[in-house]
């Protein structure tokens, strides 16, 4: 009887907040209070101009975390992405400035680079079984090499104002304000559509008003992001890169057949074998995305820097693995989510962000952020266990 | 009701007892695995330990060996007389107890001596004493019949050897109690020979060797006393003179057989496997783990493969399925066209499916849910341009909850945590839908409690009676003979023998398995 009632109180609790788990909230919670903490130590915080910076200055991290989760929870790890941004990065700028190519030749270029680098590591590791770990550290040297190499280690700025634009652009109010419409008005009409459809499969939805009230909620915050960013300058250019590489790459984890056997391989690889998966192709894949999702990354940051340097995206895996581990992935492979992923991203930017503000020095801003990544894991590793009881 | 070991001990002398265990308990969740078990060796004698898979042997001998440290059972363990409670195997090594594992546990990239003196190295302020260490390797690897320097990785060694070297490992931990746990499984005739030798020399010092074996011949050559255990209750203590290997069978089995396995006399239709002249090559070495196999599994039929560890029997599934790394010759056909499976989608698409033995490691990914587990074989059914449809996916998984009684909270439940009986009908559920014609099922009730079998047996009856043909494979002879229609028996890589439901007995399966006469 009791063990009942626990678990119809646990079907109510997920009817009310839907199919995203608590520690998705517990880390949007932790984000709060970090935004509240800075918020009142320093007023500029929480300004319009501050937060549009720092979703500027996240992208970068958020479109490379996107890759690094699914990487992960097949059970790999990519520690070239920070030299493959620095490279790909490089890329663009010696098309665009040495050579003078338009800026759409030169994103498709600078994206087939990526995809091409991690196309070759994807293939080590799937068919050459040289661990992920190996690959990419060698990758992380050699792709960081091959830059200073092709660009004769100098600093290569960026002329084309198009191309600037990627990275530092902001939408005009009204378009931001069409934008905010769209997706309510999408995220109505598809919340109605699954209802009606679960509805003939004859399935239990929870009651209208909490998902409406739900939907409310969703929609109030799009509002006040947009309103937030338009009374600065307008919703950033690289954000809406992030939003929809974060669309994308949710939807491919969680809706498709693709991103099911990445969470089963990571899950239990020998099961997934037998159950028909082709672990080979999809571990390869993988690695064709992060490549993709660095090069992504590597046309944001040179456009927004205006210039492309040998040291560009340094360190960078190691912020993207840390935004993963805080947004819950685990790195024993089989679990994590995107928008924890990009949740995580936003916690270590805020943590940069706000210490920067304060004025702190760098060497507390390091130890502050690794203490920070040791307690997220500790929390989760300990909060796991209980449950486990 | 009396403890029945009290009606067999004539001695009745209490301090010749080298172990006493006494009403031992171990419960897990929603599974009795031990009732009041009590068991007794004396010193200098081998007792046989028997009964059935499931009957508790294995968790005996883990609650003895500090495995499951104290608290988590109830009941008295004595060693020479005086009460113990091991919190941990370093604890129940101290007073004297070593346990050989059924399944080795060796480190593969250590050398032999390393191994055998793994965690008590011969060392001078911490500083290891290699040629010590070496030298007395040698001596105790000598005592086992084996000739190779103790400085050979365990890696090059073959599986009989390892095996040896186990033995040689807790000889040298010079135990007052030694456990054998199935010990010459894979072992060859000679070295099962040296084997017994061994244990006859260790009864003579005084040693209580507790033996545990499936094999007859073998417990009634060496043992003084047999202890039966059925489902969890010590049953029987008797003493090898007065007992035959009927009775200890009888004992083991305990219930009618028919009560357990709801056997339906089938008609057997269209051929849907034919395997021809079919082998299988090891993966690393040079050798056949399957030889010239014919066999045929008709639509409707139940078709046991019996056959002792080793013989090759998962290997075949396996290679049939597309999943193992060994090289095959000869031909399959599936109802009535070759086919040519180079991998388990390739099995799937001509209506292959395989219920793995060990469901943790092969079948299930535990950290998912259930509905998870159950399409991840057949997502395309119910995808569209890769796209999921997951109401369908809700449906389908909700639909084989239903029908085969799954006893789960949710759907949504992570498979990790139901029970045996239920994560195997996850696994079962996940190949049903991929709508199979021929099943293979490896080991299908191994570990699952009575009320599931029972429920998996009759969905094997009424699969069969809906045109699936079904193979199982199992190590449970009273399984193999309650449900098969055909029986094949396997030994060393072929079958050595096919047997109708009529003309099978455990007798004639064990002869043809051990190749007896």
């Amino acid at each position: 009887m009791e063990v009942k009632a626990v678990i119809e109180q646990q079907q109510k609790k997920k009817n009310i907040f839907g199919k995203v788990d608590i520690r998705a909230y517990t880390m949007i919670g932790a984000l709060i209070a970090i935004w509240i903490f800075f918020g009142m130590l320093n007023e500029t915080f929480l300004s319009a101009r501050n937060l549009s910076n720092l979703f500027t200055q996240m992208s970068v991290t958020a479109i490379l975390a996107i890759g690094m989760v699914l990487v992960i929870v097949a059970g790999h790890i990519d520690l070239s992405v920070g030299s493959i941004v620095g490279l790909t990065g490089g890329i663009a700028a010696i098309l665009s400035n040495w050579m003078g190519m338009p800026t759409s030749v030169v994103i498709v270029c600078t994206l087939l680079a990526g995809a091409l680098v991690g196309f070759v590591q994807g293939w080590l590791v799937a068919y050459r079984a040289i661990p992920a770990f190996i690959v990419t550290l060698g990758g992380m040297m050699i792709f960081r090499g091959v830059l200073m190499g092709i660009t004769k280690s100098t600093t290569i700025p960026i002329f084309d104002a198009q191309f600037v634009a990627l990275g530092s652009a902001y939408f005009t109010n009204a378009f931001g304000i069409v934008l905010a419409v769209i997706a309510i008005v999408s995220l109505f009409v598809s919340t109605f559509r699954k209802r009606k459809s679960r509805q003939q499969y004859g399935f239990t939805i929870s009651p209208l008003p909490i998902e409406i009230a739900k939907l409310l909620v969703i929609s109030v915050l799009i509002l006040l992001f947009v309103l937030t960013m338009n009374s600065y300058k307008g919703i950033p250019f690289p954000i809406i890169f992030v939003i929809a590489l974060a669309l994308i790459f949710s939807f491919i984890a969680t809706k498709t057949t693709f991103g099911r056997h990445v969470y089963a391989i990571g899950g239990n690889v020998e099961a997934a074998r037998l159950s028909g998966i082709n672990i080979q192709r999809h571990t390869m894949m993988l690695f064709v995305f992060t490549g993709l999702l660095s090069a992504i990354a590597a046309l944001v940051l040179t456009a927004r820097l205006s210039s492309a340097t040998i040291s560009a995206g340094q360190m960078y895996e190691l912020d993207a693995i840390a935004a993963c581990v805080i947004g819950g992935t685990s790195l024993m492979g089989g679990s994590g989510t995107i928008i924890g992923a990009i949740i995580g991203a936003m916690v270590m930017t805020s943590l940069d962000n706000g210490m920067s503000l304060l004025g702190m020095e760098t060497f507390w801003q390091y130890i502050v952020k690794g203490s920070i990544l040791i307690l997220a894991v500790w929390i989760d590793i300990a909060s796991r266990k209980r449950k486990g009881n | 009701m009396p403890d029945p070991y009290f009606q067999h001990d004539t001695t009745g002398v209490k301090r010749m007892y080298a172990l006493e265990m006494m009403n031992i308990t171990k419960e897990f969740p929603g599974v009795k695995a031990l009732d009041r078990v009590s068991f007794k060796v004396k010193k200098g004698e081998i007792h046989a330990l028997c009964g059935e898979n499931g009957a508790g042997k294995s968790t005996l001998m883990k609650v003895l060996s500090g495995l499951y440290p104290a608290g988590t059972y109830d009941g008295e363990i004595r060693i020479d007389g005086k009460s113990v409670s091991f919190r941990n195997i370093v604890d129940a090594e101290q007073a004297g107890i070593a346990i050989i594992h059924q399944e080795l546990a060796l480190v593969k990239e250590m050398t032999v001596g390393e191994n055998i003196f793994l965690g008590r190295e011969p060392h001078k302020f911490g500083v290891i004493q290699w040629d010590q260490l070496y030298y007395e390797a040698e001596t105790w690897l000598k005592k086992v019949g084996l000739t190779i320097s103790p400085r050979t990785k365990i890696h090059s060694l073959g599986i009989g050897q390892q095996q040896l070297v186990e033995i040689a490992k807790a000889l040298a931990k010079q135990a007052n109690i030694l456990i054998l746990d199935e010990p010459t499984a894979a072992l060859t005739e000679s070295e099962v020979e040296i084997l017994m030798d061994i244990l006859e020399q260790l009864r003579a010092q005084g040693v209580a060797c507790i033996y545990i074996s499936h094999k007859m011949p073998e417990v009634f050559r060496l043992a003084d006393s047999i202890t039966v255990l059925r489902d969890g209750k010590s049953i029987a203590t008797l003493s090898r003179a007065e007992t035959n290997e009927d009775e200890v069978v009888a004992l083991m089995v305990g219930r009618e057989l028919t009560e357990r396995y709801p056997y339906v006399k089938k008609t057997p239709r269209h051929v849907v496997l034919e395997v021809k002249n079919y082998s299988v090559w090891h993966k690393e070495k040079p050798m056949k783990v399957n030889d010239g196999i014919h066999m045929t599994v008709r639509a409707g039929e139940i078709v046991g493969i019996a056959g002792l560890m080793g013989a090759g029997r998962t290997e075949l599934a396996m290679s049939l399925f597309g999943a193992y790394e060994g090289k095959a010759e000869g031909e399959v056909w599936m109802e009535g066209k070759q086919v040519h499976i180079r991998s388990v989608k390739d099995a799937i698409r001509s209506g292959i499916a395989l219920v793995t033995e060990d469901r943790k490691r092969l079948g299930l990914v535990l950290g998912m849910d259930v509905k998870t587990n159950t399409t991840l074989a057949s997502l395309k059914n119910i995808s569209r341009l890769q796209v999921i449809n997951q109401n369908e996916e809700l449906k389908w998984s909700q639909k084989y909850v239903d029908e085969l009684k799954t006893k789960t909270a949710s759907l949504e439940t992570t498979v990790g945590t139901l029970s045996g009986g239920n994560q195997q009908k996850v696994v079962l559920a996940k190949w049903l839908m991929a709508k199979p014609k021929l099943l293979i099922l490896d080991e299908p009730t191994r570990g699952i409690d009575v009320g599931a079998k029972y429920e998996i047996y009759h969905l094997m009856n009424q699969l069969a009676e809906e045109g699936v043909a079904i193979m199982m494979i199992s190590s449970e002879l009273p399984e193999i003979l309650g449900m098969s229609d055909r029986i094949y028996v396997m030994r060393e890589g072929r079958i050595v023998k096919e047997l109708s439901h009529d003309e099978a007995t455990q007798e004639n399966i064990m002869m043809a398995a051990t190749g007896g006469e």
